[in-house]
């Protein structure tokens, strides 16, 4: 078989980072090569290197058996490459059509949409890539903008495809539809670079399986000789283990009750439409869906940044719907934002000061007009030894952490004040094993010792493994319950895409 | 041909000795710049410099002068520090030093038969409010209505200047001289002098006091932290529970009263009587102080000290060289542009790329 890709002793270096360090990788034609490895391991470096995005410190790369340079993402499709990115690339009021053709170099003075529409209807039954041609992109769910992207390449005459965390925005249907359309796309002969962190998907899918860590091939497997253990631990280097919560034993009384809450989106869409449930204490709570299905609009209005347009929100009996973020801190509740660089902590604050800012005004940390910064950092040191925040100190600025230590940090600033009721949104997004470890570990503790969390996450492993009871979302509105264990993960999988739990008896 | 490329890309830390060496990069690039326009009127810009330097520092006359154009300099360098601080954007310190001058002469012309501390106390506090006031109009209407803070100080600015216009051109009109400036203000309610044979005065000490009070107020205290914290990202404050709103409101009063004691000083320790052109523009500079400063409340005080050599030294240039005295703007504006451009060096570094 001919090698179409030969990436020799690549380096890339970033100030003060090696983020690929001698790396070797080829790529046959006609076959599917998953890149695993851990966030911050190097594979989108290493592929953005391909692709042109980013140029490399030292290396060759040969393609189709020719040495090349590639300087820019157009030199790359030149070369037949195509990649299709973690964040979409699409013009939102354009349609399908346009969208794909959009920037082609064959478009004239005039564009001839309607030949190239039927050529995108030809493309979509050839490769069951189907999408409402004429949509707009807005209109779209994320599964299908995806599959937008891969046309996309594929119009360009792609032959080497990178899908960078493809199956991240994905449904486990979507997930085996992507799969479908992967091995048609083998089948002619096309290659494919998978890049992934997740073992199941990578092992049901590849040929070859190439794992870096740190910046280094660490080792290459196949499907055949491998498992989900010994996987996780190439790319880890230590043995992992899943955390998988055991039933709540004393679920208590509703902590939290939502009552016909309707919130609109930024851009002034329903987003929920009139929804109702509760979270117990020592209950978990999971929130199961698609991303955009309203969880966003759920997390900000019981964070308190936003209003909802009708609705209440009682917490501890208390009616607390509209009331600040200030006050719904001072009442007890703990927040875990999914946007955790931009309201989780403030990056240009010390670790100490996003330590203290929740409590910043109360005693002993404070006195009616200054900061007492003995006690201050007398708690901020406990804290950052308690809850390991991996730092050289508490006085460097949050920003410069990694992604699992500011985690670790906003862990410690809400537990340090023992919550009632936890609202965690994507809470490991990003986050390597250990931390993902270390944080599921906290949920846990946390509803052991009595708090209710209502979890809300895309990557649906989680909510299944941690959650005592899940609700699943999609276009605002709730598709069902589920106890623990009462439905399978393709059930949830159809809820999620918005079919009813009362229906669900009639699809299979 | 092919032309080297260049890409800007972040760093991942900016080393310590950046953040002080760009201040003087930034002088030193402005220089250059300001020789060149020098070169352009055929002058030597060397020459010119030493005299800028030598005028300025050279003679005891010229140093007492520094001082005493660094010291409103001080007040609205330390009143824009604080704004910015907690991403108030003050371009208003202008108006709210005339705000300042007309309550202090208000109060000076009222011929009030107290002591002088007590006058000059009066003065400092009336002062401050008409300037706070001044500042938290804007401070309101970006706080409750998200009413852009750029447009609203800097417009309030030209509403100030023309009030203190017409109550000079009305009401107020010294009768001795029917020019439009008030009539002194009463000896008992003037600052004293800190030297003789010298016009530096007690404002010195005030603006030395006042950039200490807002270093300790920034590093220490509670409001200190909700206007840092607002500052550095104004969403995450409010998520983490900072009343942003006062926090906004207070940043504005607190900034427009601090530029207002530049005017008091002017009024009270300098000129004596309101004239509409008490202050060249000390409220702009004070913009350029701060952001020379790094934002750092002490550094301020040897900003405001270097853009007093600027301007003391200018003048005493001109008349040496023959070249005109608004080269001082000259550099001034360059080195706003320049340290504006520097400032994203800390964050990013050039690099070629193949």
């Amino acid at each position: 078989m001919e090698k179409v890709i030969v990436m020799e002793k690549i380096t890339k270096t970033f100030p003060g980072v090696i983020a690929n360090e001698d790396i070797d990788f080829y790529a046959y034609r006609g076959e599917i090569v998953s890149l695993l490895g851990e966030n911050g391991a190097g594979k989108t470096t290493l592929m953005k290197i391909l692709y042109g995005l980013y140029s490399k410190t030292s290396g060759n790369i040969y393609i189709k058996g020719k040495k090349v340079e590639i300087r820019s993402p157009k030199e790359a499709i030149d070369l037949g490459i195509g990649m299709v990115h973690q964040h979409f690339t699409l013009v939102n009021p354009f349609t399908v059509v346009e969208n794909i053709v959009l920037g082609m170099e064959e478009n004239g003075f005039i564009l001839e949409l309607d030949k190239a529409r039927e050529k995108v209807i030809s493309y979509m039954d050839r490769y069951s890539l189907h999408v409402d041609q004429d949509c707009r992109i807005d209109q779209l769910s994320v599964g299908e903008k995806q599959r937008v992207e891969i046309l996309k390449v594929l119009f360009r005459n792609a032959d080497i495809l990178i899908l960078d965390e493809a199956t991240a925005v994905l449904t486990p249907q979507e997930i085996k539809d992507l799969f479908k359309t992967l091995k048609i796309l083998k089948s002619e002969n096309k290659t494919i670079i998978f890049i992934s962190h997740k073992l199941n998907e990578v092992l049901e899918i590849s040929d070859r399986i190439v794992v870096l860590r740190d910046g280094k091939v660490v080792g290459e497997t196949t499907p055949f000789s491998s498992d989900k253990k010994s996987l996780a631990k190439m790319m880890v280097g230590k043995d992992v283990i899943d955390v998988i919560s055991q039933k709540s034993k004393n679920i208590g009384e509703a902590i939290l009750e939502v009552k016909n809450l309707s919130v609109l989106s930024e851009r002034g869409h329903l987003a929920l439409k009139g929804i109702s449930f509760h979270v117990k204490s020592n209950e978990i709570l999971g929130i199961a869906g698609v991303s955009g299905n309203g969880q966003k609009e759920l997390e900000d209005v019981l964070a308190g940044i936003r209003k909802p347009i009708s609705g209440e929100i009682y917490f501890n009996g208390k009616n607390i719907t509209g009331k600040s973020p200030k006050s719904i801190i001072d009442l007890g509740i703990g927040r875990i934002p999914e946007d955790r660089m931009e309201n989780g902590i403030v990056g240009d604050l010390t670790i100490y000061e996003n330590l203290l800012i929740e409590r910043f005004d109360c005693k002993p940390y404070c006195t009616s007009l200054f900061l007492n910064y003995k006690e201050i950092r007398k708690y901020a040191k406990e804290l950052v030894k308690e809850f390991d925040v991996r730092t050289p100190s508490i006085n460097i600025l949050t920003s410069k952490l990694s992604g699992g230590n500011i985690q670790k940090v906003i862990l410690a600033r809400i537990f340090s004040r023992s919550p009632k009721f936890l609202l965690a949104s994507q809470a490991t997004r990003g986050l390597d094993v250990g931390a993902t470890e270390y944080i599921h570990g906290k949920l846990i503790e946390a509803r052991e010792r009595g708090c209710g969390i209502l979890l809300i996450s895309e990557d649906l492993d989680e909510i299944i493994n941690l959650s005592d009871r899940i609700l699943v979302l999609y276009g605002g509105e709730i598709m069902g319950f589920a106890m623990r264990d009462e439905l399978t993960r393709e059930d949830i999988g159809l809820m999620m895409t918005g079919t009813r739990k009362e229906a669900l008896s009639e699809i299979s | 041909m092919k032309f080297p490329k260049f890409v800007l890309e972040k760093r991942s830390q900016s080393p310590a000795w950046l953040r002080v060496a760009l201040p003087f990069g930034a002088i030193l690039l402005s220089f250059l710049f300001a020789a060149v326009i020098i070169l352009f009127a055929k002058k030597n810009p060397l020459y010119a410099f030493y005299n800028i330097f030598y005028g300025a520092l050279g003679t005891r006359l010229g140093l007492m002068e520094t001082i005493v154009k660094a010291t409103p300099l001080m007040l609205t360098g330390i009143a824009v520090t604080l704004a910015f601080t907690g991403k108030f954007w003050n371009i208003g310190a202008e108006g709210q030093l005339y705000a300042g001058a007309l309550a202090a002469t208000w109060i000076g012309i009222q011929n009030l038969s107290l002591p002088v501390p007590v006058y000059i106390l009066l003065e400092i506090l009336i002062g401050f409010a008409a300037g706070a006031i001044w500042g938290i109009i804007p401070g309101i209407l970006k706080a409750k209505y998200k009413v852009d803070d750029v447009v609203t100080t800097l417009l309030m600015n030209t509403i100030m200047i023309y009030l203190v216009g017409a109550i000079l051109e009305g009401p107020w009109r010294d009768p001795a001289t029917s020019w439009p400036q008030s009539i002194m203000i009463a000896r008992n309610a003037e600052f004293p002098k800190l030297l003789v044979r010298s016009r530096v005065h007690f404002g010195l000490i005030l603006g030395i006091v006042v950039i200490f009070l807002v270093y300790i107020l920034l590093k220490n205290t509670k409001l200190g932290f909700m206007i840092r914290t607002t500052g550095a990202n104004k969403e995450a404050a409010y998520y983490l529970g900072i009343n942003v709103t006062k926090t906004i409101i207070l940043t504005a009063f607190i900034s427009g009263g601090i530029a207002a004691l530049a005017g008091v000083g002017e009024i009270a320790g300098l000129h004596y009587h309101l004239t509409e052109n008490i202050s060249p523009g000390y409220g702009y500079t004070g913009i350029i102080i701060a952001m020379l400063a790094g934002l750092s409340p002490i550094a301020v005080i040897f900003s405001s000290l270097f853009f007093g050599i600027i301007i003391t030294g200018a003048e005493y240039m001109s008349r040496v060289t023959g070249i005109t005295s608004f080269i001082a703007n000259v550099v001034q504006g360059i080195i706003l542009l320049v340290m504006l451009a520097m400032l994203l060096l800390q964050e990013y570094r050039i690099r070629r790329v193949e």
